[in-house]
């Protein structure tokens, strides 16, 4: 078993867009879009590096404590 | 492990290669359908936002010139661009000024109105464009469709690159009509699945 990241990202469903900015920026491959409907990380892959936060548009994605 | 480039990741050439076809010859146009219909056929059989997660050159576009040239500013985008209330009403206003421009091509089909070779930005400035188009050589109707959505297409893209330097480099997809059009279709098929 891996050692897991500090921090994760938190997806704000509410305001995601489902463009999919997010899944480009990974370089976990950590992100996917619902059904075309709000982006969902696995949490087993994110590391927490923000990347994707930094790019999406609607800053709906937030890095946080894991677990919290 | 950074994930290989895929096919698709390269189609931000089409977005490139859309505009300079038709800056030469305005019927070229007509391909920019392909934008427009797949991403609804994706949504409405797929349920997925497959073509904007994947596909769309735009905003691969406008990822790489914001992020990877540094021409976006990446400061937030105003949290009013992508409340509720703005994202559908831009999203009406953009498919009303859709349906006047098939009005548009109607009347000229219909012989009522002349073609005009010009194309026009922001739904306001007429810039001639005569050079891209040859006079009879299709249907009055099918240029002036041409010269419409190129209209269309352009403008969005203006607005889209405006927003990119201002804010996020894909600021545009906060509220780009094409996607709130497929993210809506996609969260109705949902609701209609699990009720
Ligand atoms: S970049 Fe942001 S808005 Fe776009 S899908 Fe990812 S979390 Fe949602
Ligand atoms: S924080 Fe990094 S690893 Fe986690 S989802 Fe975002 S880009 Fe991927
Ligand atoms: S939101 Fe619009 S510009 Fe962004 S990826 Fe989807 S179709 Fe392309």
């Amino acid at each position: 078993m891996a050692v897991l990241s500090k921090r994760v990202i938190s997806v704000e469903r509410e305001n995601c867009v489902a463009c999919g900015t997010c899944i480009k920026e990974c370089p976990r491959n950590a992100v996917s879009v619902y059904k075309g409907c709000y982006a969902v990380v696995d949490l087993q892959l994110c590391v927490g590096c923000g990347k994707c936060a930094k790019m999406c548009p609607t800053g709906c994605m937030e890095t946080a404590e894991r677990g919290a | 492990m950074k994930t290989k480039k895929k096919w698709y990741d390269y189609l931000w050439i089409w977005s490139i290669l859309f505009f300079t076809l038709g800056f030469f010859n305005i019927l070229f146009a007509w391909l920019g359908m392909i934008d427009f219909l797949l991403p609804v056929f994706l949504a409405v059989f797929g349920g997925n936002k497959f073509f904007c997660n994947k596909l769309c050159g735009r905003g691969q576009l406008f990822q790489m010139l914001g992020a990877k040239y540094h021409c976006s500013r990446n400061k937030p985008t105003p949290s009013f661009i992508y409340s509720k209330w703005f994202r559908y009403g831009f999203l009406i206003f953009f498919l009303a000024m859709f349906a006047n421009m098939v009005y548009q091509t109607y009347l000229v089909a219909a012989e009522a109105a002349g073609l005009r070779e010009a194309i026009k930005l922001l739904w306001t400035f007429s810039i001639p464009f005569g050079w891209t188009y040859t006079a009879g050589s299709v249907p009055d109707w099918i240029a002036q469709y041409s010269f419409g959505f190129y209209s269309l297409m352009l403008t969005s893209l203006l607005i889209g690159l405006v927003f990119m330097v201002l804010y996020k480099p894909r600021s545009w997809c906060a509220f780009c009509p094409m996607g709130t059009m497929t993210q809506g279709i996609c969260k109705l098929r949902q609701k209609i699945k699990n009720d």
